[in-house]
């Protein structure tokens, strides 16, 4: 039974070096500056990724501008102010089903709210998306670390005569720092790979686009265009993408781990 | 902050430190009124989310009312939809990873809790977590271009042939080997939550008291007595809730399913044969749907699946949450 328990971990691992193995050979293939600088080619013809990159980019930090403050807000409530308080049982609940919700669902969500209201697709929805996808992640950390944070910091602070916010802000964010960085780390590794709740609300755009309110080419959305086509310079461009999204999600996860020592 | 000087007056030095406190007070109460608020906007979201669907799928759901669970016919021409196919691939899909991933993702817990030596623990424990953290899409392409081909060209003809003449069995795995279909997306589905439920095995073994399993070994029980007799036991619930948790998101998994399921919308007894899951629909045919009726049906699935997911992912949470207050007790 045992040799079958450790058969079952040379499984799990077999399977991780299979699809990274497979992912570096093809998408290295493709590998080359032109991917940077170059934008998503019409069918048949040679490109780059760049739009689409740029594209993730910038939806990427919105939805983190907009997602992070809300969650470390609703954290320090749930850790601070509220930590034995019935709405903090409730939201935590509620925080944790978000966490796993599936992110189609968001998708249509943010498609009703904004797309259909504003009569078409836009970056801003798509940020907007990915925000209430970053919320639940940043919220679960903070609370956490601020949970880890010493009453006797915080009385330390109250005994000098300092009102709430001001040992929150000094003493309690101070300590946790590392933490919620971690978790924000973490939400930007989640949010670079998903593209369920951007096909309907970015959409996608075979051109250079700063517009935040119009359609908007992310990373994701291209690999999936792009592998579900029958060119093949295009899943190429697939298939690098692809990697260039792993690596770049693996190397967050990895730095997050690394800032804490210790998995959150 | 105010600091009194010494040649103020003492009634001024009481009014500027009640001025003070006055100033402090209100900024707390400020403070904690916008916490409170984003506190409050979570629960907004997830209600927002609730209402919205059920506002998005209501056309569909007064034209066809509870028809459209047992429906099978999608049909954009003629605008007849029922939503029996998609639930019918979610939950097989669903149900055979978990099936596949529950004795594996165990197994890789009892190896990393009881088995593995000490220096091997950290890294591979880490590797598992890494692997939960690939992009859905990652998985899709891997599966699409590696995966099918592999399972076409090599296991399913050879399955096929195996159970052909067998009764029931035959028609399970019968017709040609696409490669994609509703038992490619079910592996890799499995693949995929084998870290969710991996990690949370192994977080709830850890809670085991070592006094426990210090008294089994004691009485002379071997290894794979105490994990199957006191690690197993005691952690039933924690487990569940793993399991359930990862039943959460093979039913939600996108993309990794839109890539390999075939997008058919019909319910065949063959596990090889292209079928769709409610979310591959969604992602599939929601751009390209025209007609207020064909979107509506859309979020209707949608509304369907948030609600299974609901269910589930509640009951994973209070499980887990179980576990979590007797291993603080």
């Amino acid at each position: 039974m045992m040799t079958l328990c450790m058969g079952a971990a040379g499984i799990g691992l077999a399977w991780l070096a299979l699809i990274l193995g497979a992912l570096v050979y093809k998408g290295t293939a493709g590998l080359s500056l032109a991917v940077f600088t170059e934008m998503t080619p019409p069918p048949g013809d040679a490109g780059g990724l760049a739009n689409a990159i740029f594209g993730s980019i910038v939806m990427t930090i919105i939805a983190v501008l907009v997602g992070t403050p809300v969650g470390i807000l609703a954290g320090t409530y749930m850790a601070e102010y509220g930590r034995f308080s019935r709405l903090t049982t409730v939201v935590r609940f509620i925080n944790d089903i978000l966490l796993s919700a599936p992110s189609i669902v968001i998708g249509l969500f943010v498609y009703e709210l904004m797309v259909r209201p504003m009569g078409h697709f836009s970056a801003l929805a798509g940020a907007m998306a990915l925000a209430i996808l970053v919320i639940p992640v940043v919220v679960r950390t903070t609370e956490d670390m601020l949970n880890l944070v010493p009453n006797a910091l915080r009385e330390a602070g109250t005994a000098i005569g300092a009102p709430r916010w001001i040992v929150i802000r000094s003493v309690g964010y101070r300590a946790a720092m590392s933490g919620i960085v971690t978790g924000i780390l973490l939400a930007i590794a989640r949010i670079s790979g998903e593209t369920a709740p951007l096909l309907f609300t970015s959409l996608n755009n075979q051109f250079w686009s700063g517009n935040l309110n119009a359609p908007m080419a992310s990373l994701p959305v291209t690999i999936f265009q792009f592998a579900l086509s029958p060119y093949e310079e295009w899943q190429q461009l697939a298939w690098t993408g692809a990697l260039i999204i792993t690596l770049t999600v693996l190397a967050l996860s990895i730095f997050a781990r690394s800032l804490t020592g210790r998995r959150t | 902050m105010t600091i009194a000087s010494e040649a103020m007056p003492l009634s001024e030095q009481m009014r500027a430190r009640a001025a003070t406190v006055r100033r402090f007070a209100l900024t707390d109460a400020v403070f904690r009124a916008v916490t409170r608020g984003a506190a409050i906007l979570v629960l907004l979201i997830l209600g927002g989310v609730g209402i919205s669907l059920v506002v998005g799928a209501w056309p569909a759901l007064s034209a066809f009312g509870g028809s459209f669970l047992v429906t099978q016919s999608w049909n954009p021409v003629t605008e007849k939809f029922g939503a029996l196919a998609p639930i019918y691939g979610t939950i097989v899909t669903a149900a055979i990873a978990i099936l596949i991933a529950v004795p594996i993702g165990i197994g890789i817990a009892v190896f990393l809790s009881e088995l593995c030596p000490r220096p091997l623990r950290r890294p591979i424990g880490i590797a598992v977590e890494l692997l939960a953290g690939i992009p859905s899409i990652i998985y899709g392409i891997w599966g699409l271009f590696v995966f099918a081909p592999f399972l076409q060209t090599t296991v399913q003809p050879f399955v096929i042939d195996l159970f052909h003449g067998v009764p029931g069995l035959s028609s399970l795995f019968a017709g040609p080997p696409y490669g994609i279909g509703l038992f490619t997306s079910a592996l890799i589905l499995a693949i995929m939550v084998l870290p969710f439920i991996t990690s949370i095995t192994k977080d709830v073994f850890d809670t085991v008291p070592a006094v426990l399993k210090e008294s089994a070994y004691g009485i002379g029980c071997t290894t794979w007595e105490v994990t199957r007799r006191v690690v197993i036991p005691y952690t039933r619930v924690g487990i569940m809730g793993g399991v359930m948790l990862g039943l959460g998101r093979a039913l939600g998994e996108t993309m990794a399913v839109t890539f390999v399921i075939g997008n058919a919308h019909r319910i065949s007894a063959s596990l090889f044969a292209p079928g769709t899951t409610i979310s591959a629909t969604i992602a599939n045919e929601f751009t390209e749907a025209d007609g207020e009726l064909y979107t509506s049906s859309l979020v209707a699935l949608g509304l369907i699946l948030f609600v299974i997911t609901f269910i589930i992912l509640a009951i994973a949470r209070y499980m887990l949450a179980r576990i979590e207050k007797r291993a603080g007790a």
